[in-house]
């Protein structure tokens, strides 16, 4: 993870039209700016960056899905339930489902464990938007193969 | 059973703020409910799962968009429940 660069997402495990499992790992305390501020003296992953990372493996499921020709966009946060507490070093497993495709939008379930505890879940809605340009397009595109996705080439 | 009209009326007094007594057959979701688009998703989640359908919802935008097709055609109660019933009747068997 990355979280000054909102990358929270360090590997995909496995994806198929359905569900997206990923790993990350929480970077350490020192000399990060998130954890300066979230808290001082008592590093915690903000739970804000969880439900990110929940709608990240969620918004690459879709895009996936959809040929990478729209661009996911988180709309609304359902029933989030922040667990436990996450603490800098640790290895989470994030995995998120469809639930509906519909037209122009996605409903998705998604939920991080850590070493099998249950940290958090929700579900989620995302708009499927036109790129705003190509250039995002193949950002998502370059990010999706860095993670370890099979990406077509743009048509 | 009750029909498409009553049944996207319930939808929309449970998923949004409206009264049920407002969402009449003349209404228009966005006029006149007030009907925002996030809480359009949401109705247009709660109506897919109901009627087992995909409303087609981008495709309405853009022929509204483009003047080809008045939006109170998709988007005035009655209406809606007409193209909701129309999709409902098309789609394939199970």
């Amino acid at each position: 993870m990355r979280l000054e660069y909102f990358e929270m997402i360090d590997r995909v495990i496995a994806v198929d039209d359905d569900r997206l499992v990923a790993e990350c790992r929480v970077p350490p305390a020192a000399g990060n700016p998130v954890f300066a501020g979230h808290m001082p003296g008592f590093p915690l992953m903000p739970g804000v960056l969880l439900i990110e990372t929940m709608a990240q493996a969620s918004g690459f499921l879709l895009a996936r899905r959809l040929g990478f020709s729209r661009m996911p966009l988180l709309a609304s946060v359902k029933e989030a339930k922040l667990r436990s507490l996450v603490l800098p070093e640790a290895t989470l497993e994030v995995e998120a489902t469809m639930v509906h495709e519909g037209s122009g939008y996605a409903v998705t379930t998604a939920r991080i464990t850590s070493n099998g505890k249950r940290v958090c879940e929700t579900e989620l809605t995302l708009r499927a938007l036109p790129f705003p340009s190509p250039e995002l397009a193949q950002l998502l595109r370059d990010r999706c193969r860095a993670l370890g996705m099979t990406v077509p080439e743009a048509a | 059973m009750a029909s498409a009209f009553d049944r996207i009326a319930d939808i929309i007094a449970e998923t949004s703020d409206v009264p049920r007594e407002k969402i009449t057959p003349e209404a228009h979701v966005i006029n006149d409910l007030g009907i925002d688009s996030l809480d359009f998703l949401d109705i247009v989640f709660a109506i897919d799962k109901e009627f087992g359908i995909k409303v087609p919802v981008e495709a309405w935008t853009q022929d509204v968009n483009a003047g080809r097709t008045p939006a109170e055609t998709y988007f005035v109660m009655k209406n809606l429940a007409t193209r909701i019933e129309e999709l409902a009747a098309a789609k394939p068997a199970p």
